[in-house]
């Protein structure tokens, strides 16, 4: 699409689950190659913002927008399904406990879709995967089940298997959150070589020199609002609001 | 005990296990494609499925499935269904089956992660793809057991097929003893039968769960 619309767009998005509102009028502006990272204390509903992207949860109203097409646009039924699966195959997610199909090896995790909805051979598909998972530093476990793997083994594997349907945008939903500490690095590592290829990314996450060191903006989220965005080094270092100060310092105390 | 006896008439009670046999095998497979029908009824996003898949099971699960061979049987001529007593007994005893596999088969769809769902969604799957290759075949192999249980329930149900006159075991043992007088014998030499197809069949349950495992 044109250079003028903004790769990523969350117009006014508001979400609430019966009664509990958990987005209130939130919106945000990606460009194509930023990285935005997501922080906020436990239920201030970023795992929401992040599934309603791609419409695992579905909005409430407001609007989502992805390369000049809109994500969450109103169509009957069938209609929508067709979509949103094309919608969906250009948005790579990675969740927190992984989610790998535990039937199959880290090759099968990696060419199921790309196999099933683009129509590769099994040739092509080998070679995919070959090439995913050796970005991810994982081409010696091509053929190891889930189970045979460690947790930063298998994001890894999650990773590449995202990254296989060549998506526009990757959104990882604290993707290191359930990992034994010695094992968070390999997964940075990963997202770091995402970040330096310039992919475009939304990161939910509580590690916040990663999400100093990898991001372009930071957004500090409370009870369904953006509190305060801006470049790493302002919300870090010198945020506006004492919300943010008062989140990052008990994040602090609780950190070290 | 007349254990004589008991050889003499073994020939004809090896033949009504065949009959048996048969009968569980059929039944079984009818149950499985009601069960599999009823599951997807049951998981519907149509809520007219969901309340048609529900009453299949309250029905035959909440009435004696003698009850419901004889509805069928003895009921079904009135309404226009004529059936041998064997096709009776094998589409009552289906049916039947089918509505306790049905919950089999939902119970293990829905106790997979609805992370398995998500992740397929994500890449792009529709429901249909997530479920046929995501969902369905990790369920299927938490299905074996179950089933199996299934199964064993079904062949001992097929002896009430004898009070349709269905010559299959219990129905032969019934009959031999009008003329021996020796119910001990008779029923205890088809008690006896009935436990080796059962003991095969758990043989052959436990073995398919292994060979299904991932690893
Ligand atoms: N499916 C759901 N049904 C009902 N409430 C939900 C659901 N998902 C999340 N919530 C609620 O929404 C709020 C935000 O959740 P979430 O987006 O997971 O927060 P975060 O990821 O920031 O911890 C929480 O109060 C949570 O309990
Ligand atoms: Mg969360």
């Amino acid at each position: 699409m044109t250079d003028r619309t903004t790769y990523v767009q969350i117009r006014h998005a508001q979400k609430a689950f019966g009664t509990l509102e958990v987005l209130k009028d939130i919106s945000l502006n990606v460009e194509r190659g930023q990285i935005v990272a997501i922080i906020g204390p436990s239920g201030s509903g970023k795992s929401t913002l992040l599934r309603a992207i791609n419409d695992l949860d579905p909005l409430t109203s407001g609007e989502i927008w992805l390369d000049g097409v809109q994500v969450n646009k109103s169509l009957p039924f069938r209609q929508y399904e067709k979509h949103i699966n094309e919608m969906r195959q250009q948005i790579g997610m990675v969740f927190q406990h992984f989610n790998l199909f535990p039937h199959m090896t880290a090759r099968g995790n990696v060419t199921m879709a790309p196999k099933m909805l683009k129509g590769l051979s099994d040739k092509e598909a080998d070679a995919l995967a070959e090439e995913q998972l050796d970005k991810v530093g994982m081409l010696e476990r091509i053929d190891y089940y889930p189970s045979q793997l460690s947790g930063g083994q298998k994001q890894r594997v999650a990773i590449a298997r995202a990254l296989a349907m060549k998506p526009k945008l990757m959104l990882f939903d604290e993707a290191t959150s359930a990992l034994d500490p010695e094992l968070v690095d390999e997964v940075n590592q990963v997202m770091k070589k995402l970040a330096e290829e310039h992919m475009t990314m939304i990161i939910v996450t509580h590690e916040m020199d990663f999400a100093a060191a990898v991001c372009d903006r930071v957004l500090f989220m409370d009870q369904g609002v953006v509190v305060e965005e801006g470049p790493p080094s302002v919300v870090f270092k010198n945020p506006e609001k004492e919300r943010t100060r008062a989140f990052l310092r008990k994040h602090l105390e609780t950190a070290s | 005990m007349d254990t004589d006896l008991m050889l003499r008439v073994y020939p004809f009670f090896l033949q009504a296990a065949g009959t048996t046999i048969l009968l569980s095998v059929l039944t079984a497979l009818l149950g499985l494609a009601c069960g599999t029908l009823g599951a997807a009824a049951r998981l519907s996003r149509f809520a007219l499925a969901r309340f048609l898949g529900a009453a299949y099971v309250s029905f035959f699960r909440g009435t004696p499935a003698l009850i419901q061979l004889f509805i069928l049987y003895f009921g079904g001529p009135q309404i226009g269904i004529q059936l041998d007593a064997f096709e009776a007994g094998v589409i009552g005893l289906g049916i039947n089956a089918g509505a306790y596999m049905t919950e089999t088969i939902r119970g293990a769809i829905i106790s997979i992660d609805k992370g398995q769902r998500e992740a397929a969604r994500t890449l792009g799957l529709s429901r249909w793809q997530a479920m046929y290759k995501i969902i369905l075949p990790q369920a299927a192999r938490l299905m074996v057991r179950p089933l199996g249980v299934n199964l064993n329930m079904l062949i001992k149900a097929t002896a009430l097929v004898a009070a349709i006159s269905v010559v299959e075991l219990t129905y032969t043992a019934q009959r031999y003893i009008g003329s021996t007088y020796k119910p001990f014998e008779m029923f205890l030499l088809a008690g006896i039968l009935y436990m080796i197809i059962i003991y095969a069949t758990g043989r052959a349950v436990a073995w398919l769960d292994r060979k299904v495992q991932i690893v």
